[in-house]
């Protein structure tokens, strides 16, 4: 289970205090996919990054029983003057699992060839989505939190993904957030919105699809 | 902090040690890539860069025959005085602003700034280390300098220098992150602190004023042990270790207060 209790998450700017998250409760249980709609700016990613643990939140309490991802978006998570390869076993020493064994996997998932021993800094956007799904695919995790995921790549990458996360993962709890009702009401079993720092959990997704609707707008 | 392959809420210290290695493992490795890359002598680097730093001071002091005041070992002089500086001035300069490159990374959870900075410490702290070390066994070697009088005072002293190095460097890195004015003043300050940390003169050669003006600095008193260690029996060493020591603590405890307080607020890429 993830219990997200009472986060409040407030980031201090040049024009004073923002809060971006308010009071937001949410509970994930294990096998669950939760879809979190949100707009641009909404606070989908903040909300990723606090269950992640990669930021803390200003009040309230996350409790993690599973083990929980990283926030698998493309793109983010890497160090760009190292290689994909270097890249790919930095986060094996970090997670406690060897990296000889991935490499095969990640060059033929990720398509890159010799390219996985340049820079990360060097590829393209898609290269980058490429690598990052791969290197995310060789931890697995009880829970993964995915981050605008239909953002980049082209429709045999996005099969390819759906493969991965949804057939062959299909037994793990998901987060995943996104401005996309169409992809959240596709994948998960329940969905919560984000308004204005206000997140509302809805057992339906069809329920939360129309609370997103309604409040489109602002 | 949780375990990954464990489902239990509270992971025990020792998981977190674990993890804690892990982390720093991975960090330094990737510092040793990103700095020294796969080209030519790579990671050598790391203490070749400090000693040639040091070869070329030693060589200019001795040309210049330093007015250092007496018959001291010039190279001993130069190598136990240089060698300091690059301990306790390369830390700071390495842990400011050491969090900005790293952010993509701090995606990952067990990732934290302390990791960051203590992987950066550890990896400045063997360069110096190494070449004071191979510098020392060099000139000794080959007759130029006699092997160290009492090898537990350049331990301890190096310890200290090293201990030094590191609080200040927790302190400046973590306070980089909140003010820009950091990166900037430290350049400067570094420069000017050189002359007065005692590696380009002993304290027992100045006036009883200065002497008590220099021997506020920690370093110059880290400094004195060692060159007592090296060749005390030729000169009147002025060290107060429990000064020093007072220093570190106060240092580290404010350095590590930073960090703890920055890395609350730092926001992953």
């Amino acid at each position: 289970m993830i219990h997200i209790k009472h986060v409040t998450k407030r980031y201090g700017t040049r024009h004073g205090t923002v809060t971006v998250l308010d009071d937001v409760n949410l509970t994930v249980h294990p096998g669950k996919k939760v879809g979190i709609l949100g707009r641009n700016g909404a606070g989908k990613s903040t909300i990723i990054r606090l269950i992640s643990g990669a930021e803390r939140p200003s009040s309230g309490q996350i409790r993690r029983e599973m083990s929980v991802s990283w926030p698998l978006a493309f793109g983010g998570a890497f160090q760009g003057t190292l290689t994909g390869l270097d890249n790919l076993r930095f986060i094996c020493r970090v997670y406690g699992t060897s990296a000889d064994d991935k490499i095969a996997y990640v060059q033929e998932f990720s398509e890159l060839g010799r390219y996985l021993r340049e820079p990360v800094k060097t590829y393209s956007a898609g290269m980058r989505a490429r690598l990052a799904f791969a290197i995310s695919m060789v931890v697995e995790f009880d829970c993964f939190l995915i981050d605008e995921i239909v953002a980049v790549g082209d429709n045999r990458f996005h099969e390819k993904c759906r493969i991965e996360l949804f057939e062959k993962r299909k037994d793990r709890a998901m987060i995943i957030v996104s401005h996309d009702p169409g992809y959240v009401r596709e994948h998960c079993d329940h969905a919560a919105v984000l308004v204005k720092g206000k997140l509302t959990a809805f057992a339906q997704v069809d329920d939360a699809f129309a609370f997103y609707q309604e409040h489109a707008a602002e | 902090m949780e375990d990954l392959s464990s489902s239990s809420q509270h992971s025990s210290l020792r998981a977190s040690w674990a993890i804690q290695r892990r982390v720093i493992g991975a960090l330094l490795m990737r510092e040793v890539l990103t700095r020294f890359g796969r080209h030519n002598i790579g990671f050598l680097w790391l203490f070749v860069e400090p000693m040639l730093f040091t070869l070329g001071v030693t060589a200019l002091w001795t040309l210049a025959k330093l007015g250092h005041g007496s018959n001291l070992p010039i190279v001993a002089f130069a190598i136990t005085g240089y060698s300091s500086v690059l301990l306790w001035r390369n830390m700071p300069g390495r842990c400011i602003g050491a969090i900005g490159p790293n952010l993509a990374l701090m995606y990952h959870r067990h990732v934290k700034v302390i990791d960051i900075f203590a992987s950066r410490l550890l990896l400045e702290g063997a360069g110096a280390t190494i070449s004071f070390v191979v510098l020392g066994l060099f000139f000794c070697a080959i007759g130029w300098i006699n092997p160290p009088e009492d090898i537990g005072k350049v331990l301890l002293a190096w310890f200290m220098l090293a201990w030094f190095g590191c609080s200040l460097a927790l302190l400046m890195g973590a306070l980089s992150e909140q003010s820009e004015l950091i990166e900037k003043l430290w350049g400067p300050t570094s420069y000017l602190l050189f002359p007065l940390s005692g590696a380009a003169f002993m304290v027992d050669a100045l006036p009883t004023a200065a002497q008590e003006f220099v021997l506020m600095l920690p370093m110059v008193h880290g400094v004195e042990l060692l060159r007592e260690g090296y060749f005390g029996s030729i000169f009147k060493a002025h060290y107060n270790m429990a000064y020093m020591a007072m220093v570190c603590s106060a240092l580290s405890l404010f350095g590590l207060a930073k960090t703890r307080q920055i890395s609350r607020t730092v926001m992953p890429e």
